[in-house]
């Protein structure tokens, strides 16, 4: 497909994603955006103004080549497409997903100043969901051998990144993961419904095909260490992305009840241990069917526990958030997709206690209402209680979704790793080297919770400084 | 897939296994614990390991049944493997020498008081066995017992061996007898509980090892909270092992009945045929031992 004219470009208007129908898709597990078809990402395609210095490029956090993409997408060749995304990003299905581009690559496109921005992220899941059902893969380049052996510990997006890179660079990668499947957040966090764990499989296939070894079930710091790795096991170099492991809880009276999770139990029972079909798989969870559940937090975590829940049948799905929308970390995108679906927003509302019944089972959340003061460290403003205005809220159901702090495991079992207060591993800004030679740590481990696409950028970071070490050693 | 080298029923119901995997039984320590998945749609569930070895990198695990998973986990046999197996998982038990020490099994609980009784003995104390089972049928591991501990009492609820009466009854004898300086309590909640409330009066400290239900094993979910005197702790990172006088087992129990409806309702679809389950679950395992050895070949 030939170039417009930019005048005739900018007439087209941005294509939105199709979704299932909001009232059909809560009730169920499948993913809600349907995706583009073929002529609907080539116009969008069209609708980039091919700037000399594309902006899109600077803002994504692992510097893919959009500009380059969006051309091959015009050309029709959607391999050669899928292949330069993954010269800087081995996960295009997962991040056409997931990324928050209105604050990236879309965020920074000229276009936006005046209409909508290029639909980037549209435009790379096409690709990415064109080269998978054609059963083609567009692989990027290896170069030869270098006979260096790297550790990558954990198998969410950071260590995948990384993963991916170091392959590039010829090194000789192993992944380990301590859960039995690879994925990480991917595969126990993020739903079905927003990201289907057979897109996840298929990356790491692709990835197994460039030569890179997966090992379930290690658990680093416990079944093996790190000077383990780096002595008996051979490794040259060691990249730790275990992620933020640790729910918070809110430090309640009633916290222990039966109805009472972490989101991150609550997520993994759904996704990872695909509760959400109990009559194949035997993990628990709760039934919400005609039940009252909340979830406590305003993330994208929050979001995705809510919306399961819902799916799981919940008479009503609440969300309970200290402050007001306007401060709600979460994307616009599944706020909106939540609202849609029937989720019900309780803004400016706190927990204070959760009584349950001689059972020990979650009947009431006890609650008082919220104002906003001044702000905060984050930037945001500050939550304060009002006086006597206390409530109560009959639930069957809390999910708290408040954030995680950093798993000990791996720092515990290894002296000369630096850490902060926090317990996160301490990383070089720029090359995410830790206190220990030859180890380097990226993702929730190092930032605290952040993003998917975050993650991935910390793991390319990571991998141009562990490849130039790893080089460095050759020649010297 | 981790390959079993040895199954034998050591008490109907209770199996042993051995089960290769090398780095976990290089690795282990008296107390800690495995997660087992066995088959593809299977539940993760915790076993304390009960022994291993480096000459073979196998780990022993030994088995009760009582929901589904268990069943069907107790009816495989020597060259099956199970899915997954992680660990070692949990902190060790705390071994020092504190002088003279009791340490009480009941049922299967005796499994995993075991390699700790044996730790025990290696550092110097002058060990006490009490194992109690309801019946001499389900009685195991007495010779392993036997070996280890410099006194050793059975007894079953029936009298059908060793004495008739709780592990509580022998252990308050125990007290009355000698200065006893620890106790450690391994078996159902509510024995548990009992002895804790023995010791308590006495000022004995004493040390459970706890069973809550767990997803991960790793501190990731939060699941296996329980309540430790007033602070909230993960039994997969922080114990399973916790000061027996502080621990809540009300809510303990409370929590580990939470999902016993579906429990209930998979026991009795598996019941209703599990040769069949079994086949399945057999015939998902050759597959992918077929598979990996092509993986193995493609190398």
């Amino acid at each position: 497909m030939d170039r417009l004219p930019p005048k005739e470009r900018m007439k087209i208007k941005r294509h939105s994603m199709p979704e299932q129908d909001a009232k059909a898709r809560a009730r169920n597990f499948m993913e809600v955006n349907i995706g583009l078809p073929v002529l609907a990402a080539q116009q969008e395609a069209q609708r980039c103004l091919d700037c000399a210095d594309p902006r899109c490029v600077g803002a994504c956090p692992v510097g893919m080549k959009i500009n380059d993409v969006v051309t091959l997408v015009l050309d029709g060749d959607f391999i050669g497409a899928a292949k330069k995304i993954r010269e800087d990003n081995v996960l295009p299905a997962v991040t056409g997903r997931v990324c928050p581009q209105e604050n990236q690559c879309e965020g920074a496109c000229v276009l936006g100043k005046k209409m909508d921005a290029v639909a980037i992220g549209h435009i790379e899941r096409f690709v990415a969901d064109y080269e998978r059902e054609s059963g083609n893969v567009g692989l990027p380049d290896l170069a030869s051998p270098t006979g260096k052996k790297v550790a990558i510990i954990g198998s969410g997006p950071a260590g995948l990144s990384c993963a991916g890179d170091m392959a590039i660079n010829g090194h000789d990668v192993t992944v380990f993961e301590a859960l039995h499947e690879i994925g990480g957040v991917l595969v126990y966090g993020i739903p079905e419904f927003r990201l289907p764990k057979d897109i996840v499989k298929n990356e790491v296939d692709n990835m197994r095909k460039m030569g890179i070894k997966f090992e379930t079930n290690v658990v680093i710091g416990k079944t093996i260490t790190i000077d383990e790795l780096l002595t008996e096991e051979g490794f040259d170099s060691v990249f730790i992305a275990t992620g933020a492991g640790l729910p918070r809880f809110l430090q309640i009276p009633g916290e222990h009840l039966g109805g009472v999770y972490s989101a991150n139990e609550f997520l993994t029972r759904v996704n990872l241990m695909k509760a959400y079909d109990p009559d194949s798989h035997d993990q628990p969870i709760y039934d919400c069917r005609g039940k009252n559940v909340a979830v406590v937090g305003g993330g994208n975590t929050a979001m995705d526990s809510v919306r399961s829940a819902l799916r799981l049948g919940a008479k009503n799905a609440y969300i309970i958030y200290r402050r007001g929308e306007a401060e709600m970390p979460a994307r616009k995108e599944e706020v909106h997709h939540a609202k849609d679906e029937g989720v019900q927003f309780m803004n400016l509302v706190n927990p204070i206690s959760f009584l349950g019944d001689e059972k020990g089972m979650l009947k009431v959340a006890h609650l008082q209402r919220m104002e906003l003061g001044e702000p905060d460290a984050s930037g945001r403003r500050r939550p304060i209680p009002q006086e006597g205005s206390d409530f109560e809220l009959e639930l069957d159901v809390a999910i708290i979704a408040v954030g995680t702090g950093a798993n000990p495991l791996v720092q515990s079992t290894t002296p000369d790793l630096d850490t902060t207060d926090r317990g996160y591993i301490k990383a070089d800004d720029d090359t995410l080297a830790t206190s220990k030679p030859g180890v380097f740590a990226g993702g929730d481990i190092v930032s605290g919770s952040a993003t998917v696409i975050r993650a991935m950028g910390a793991g390319r970071q990571a991998a141009k400084a562990m490849h130039e070490y790893l080089m460095q050693s050759v020649t010297v | 897939m981790y390959l079993i080298k040895e199954a034998r029923f050591l008490a109907p119901d209770i199996k042993l296994f051995r089960i290769e995997a090398p780095r976990i039984a290089k690795k282990r320590q008296a107390g800690q614990f495995v997660i087992v998945r066995v088959h593809d749609n299977g539940e993760r569930i915790p076993l304390t390991i009960a022994d291993s070895s480096t000459d073979d990198g196998t780990v022993t695990i030994i088995v009760q049944n009582a929901g589904k998973t268990t069943r069907l986990l107790n009816m495989l046999e020597v060259g099956d493997s199970v899915l997954d197996i992680v660990g070692p998982l949990g902190e060790p038990s705390h071994i020092e020498n504190f002088g003279t020490c009791v340490v009480i099994g009941g049922g299967v609980g005796t499994a995993i008081a075991y390699p700790t009784a044996v730790a025990m003995k290696q550092k110097g104390n002058h060990v006490i066995g009490i194992v109690g089972s309801r019946n001499k049928e389900l009685f195991i591991l007495e010779d392993e017992m036997r070996a280890t501990t410099d006194e050793f009492f059975p007894m079953t609820d029936d009298g059908s061996y060793g004495e008739k009466g709780f592990v509580t009854d022998k252990l308050k004898q125990v007290c009355d007898d000698q200065k006893v300086d620890f106790v450690l309590a391994i078996g159902p909640i509510p024995m548990m509980r009992a002895v804790a409330n023995v010791t308590r009066d006495l000022g004995i400290k004493t040390v459970v090892s706890l069973n809550p239900i767990m997803v991960d094993g790793t501190g990731m979910c939060g699941g296996c909270r329980v309540q430790i005197g007033d602070q909230t702790k993960f039994a997969c990172v922080d114990g399973p092992e916790f000061d027996a006088h502080l621990v809540d087992f009300d809510t303990l129990i409370s929590r580990n009945s939470l999902y016993k409806d579906k429990e209930q309702k998979d026991l009795d679809e598996f019941q209703a045929d599990p040769l069949k389950v079994l086949q399945e679950v057999r015939h998902q395992c050759r597959m992918d031992q077929a598979a990996e050895a092509l993986k193995a070949g493609s190398d």
